[in-house]
């Protein structure tokens, strides 16, 4: 827990909330201010559990997670939330939803969430959103919780950010064979089956516990937990929230974290080596040169990488 | 990076949209949200039925560069000027508030000198407040 005599480390360990906020901003923002203070923001981590919330749109994520946050503050535990929702790819701009669900803990000082928009990203979290939740982590919340936007087959980015992935189905979303197809479930530590009051919900359950069992992506895997949650009255969200303080306890072997860690950096690793690249001096000579057919892109990015 | 990238880096402007108080409607914020999402904002959305304190912390939270705030119950003049005094108190002073909705011209000079920035009533465009909005944001640093 040391700051090194940081004086915005020191404010985020004590919790001061404005700081940690404008902070984010500075972030998303690719402010070229954040650069200097990446080493100590990353030395300053406490280990906090960084939990993917994933699934399609209207599965009940965001209810589902303010059920979560009210069950870990039960616990004495600080909750921080990231919330992705999709960034208009015609105007920028966003509509940030995943509030409107969490309001009530809005004045509890050891609840932090911020709505984040996508800003073109694909995979359903922001390209920038490892970086804050490593100042979440910084600032002692744990865990903390990122809700991708609503995911469709291939969102998978946040389960190489996430140590444990929860992905969010709802009842009749479709056959066995969704169930065995490459993708989101795939991704998943912990299935959570919502909305456990509707009709065919403990039916959705059975065949996807039975299909997963016969054959795991990751071969060496157990076939995940699936639970049943109804997010709205809270039913099994205590469950759920044990299943994944359970699953980061069995996922924190030496061996795992820094296999997770490496997997996790390489991502970010070739972002920024790209955005390097797109502004180094040989860029749009080479570029041209693609375009003009005198070079293939191949041989192109060797000779940008010095090969 | 190049200054080019630095130059044409022009960064979404954050506004928080709520509703303070008991009133149940709210076509107008949701129009509203939607228009400015339209115009490139991204908007945070509360929902209704919000404190000033709620809207205050969700405000700090999300490190708004506006927050807009729909009101039509009457209660304007209880709720708005609690909600700017939050906002300052918690260090949010660069942060724009404005107000739309149904509210007295007697009561528009009040909630002004009480910090409210502007007050859009029944018949503004969306364009408009757009427009107020990018001319009157702080300018990040």
């Amino acid at each position: 827990m040391t700051s090194g005599g940081d004086p915005l480390l020191e404010q985020l360990a004590s919790g001061e909330r404005l700081p940690l906020a404008r902070l984010l901003t500075r972030i998303e923002n690719g402010d070229p201010s954040v650069r200097p203070l990446l080493p100590s923001l990353f030395a300053a981590g406490r280990g906090g559990h960084v939990v993917g919330i994933t699934g399609p749109p209207g599965s009940g994520k965001s209810t589902l997670v303010n059920g979560l946050i009210g069950e870990w503050r039960r616990r004495g535990r600080r909750v921080g939330i990231l919330a992705v929702d999709p960034s208009s790819p015609y105007t920028r701009g966003a509509i940030l939803g995943d509030r409107i669900r969490m309001m009530e803990h809005a004045a509890d000082r050891d609840v932090f969430m911020r709505s984040m928009a996508s800003r073109g990203e694909l995979g359903g979290i922001a390209a920038t959103t490892w970086i804050t939740a490593a100042a979440l982590d910084a600032a002692g919340y744990d865990p903390i919780l990122v809700e991708t936007v609503g995911a469709g087959q291939s969102e998978v980015e946040v389960a190489r950010l996430a140590e444990t992935t929860v992905v969010v189905e709802a009842p009749e979303m479709g056959d066995e064979v969704q169930a065995i197809k490459a993708g989101l479930l795939e991704v998943a530590d912990i299935i959570a089956v919502n909305k456990g009051d509707r009709p065919g919900a403990d039916r959705a359950a059975r065949q996807l516990r039975a299909m997963l069992s016969t054959a795991g992506g990751r071969v060496e895997r157990k076939p995940p937990p699936v639970l049943v949650t109804t997010a709205t009255d809270g039913d099994g969200v205590a469950a759920l929230a044990d299943a994944i303080d359970a699953h980061r306890s069995a996922a924190r072997t030496p061996a795992a974290a820094r296999e997770r860690a490496i997997s996790q950096v390489r991502r970010a690793l070739a972002d920024l080596v790209a955005e390097r690249a797109a502004g180094s001096t040989g860029w749009n000579e080479v570029a041209r040169a693609v375009a003009a057919r005198e070079l293939d892109p191949l041989t192109a990015a060797e000779r940008l990488m010095g090969e | 990076m190049s200054d080019e990238r630095a130059t044409d880096r022009s960064e979404p402007i954050r506004v928080i949209i709520a509703k303070p108080g008991l009133d149940g409607h709210d076509r107008g914020a949701k129009v509203l949200a939607r228009g400015l999402r339209d115009e490139g904002f991204e908007v945070i959305y509360t929902g209704l039925r919000q404190t000033p304190e709620m809207i205050a912390d969700a405000a700090e939270q999300e490190d708004v560069d506006i927050v807009g705030l729909s009101i039509l119950s009457g209660a304007h003049m209880a709720l708005l000027p609690r909600t700017v005094a939050l906002l300052r108190e918690r260090g949010m002073d660069d942060v724009l508030v404005a107000a739309g909705g149904i509210i007295p011209d007697a009561d528009i000079v009040k909630l002004k000198e009480a910090g409210i920035a502007e007050i859009f009533g029944p018949g503004t465009s969306i364009g408009q407040i757009a427009r107020y909005f990018r001319e009157n944001a702080r300018r990040r640093s």
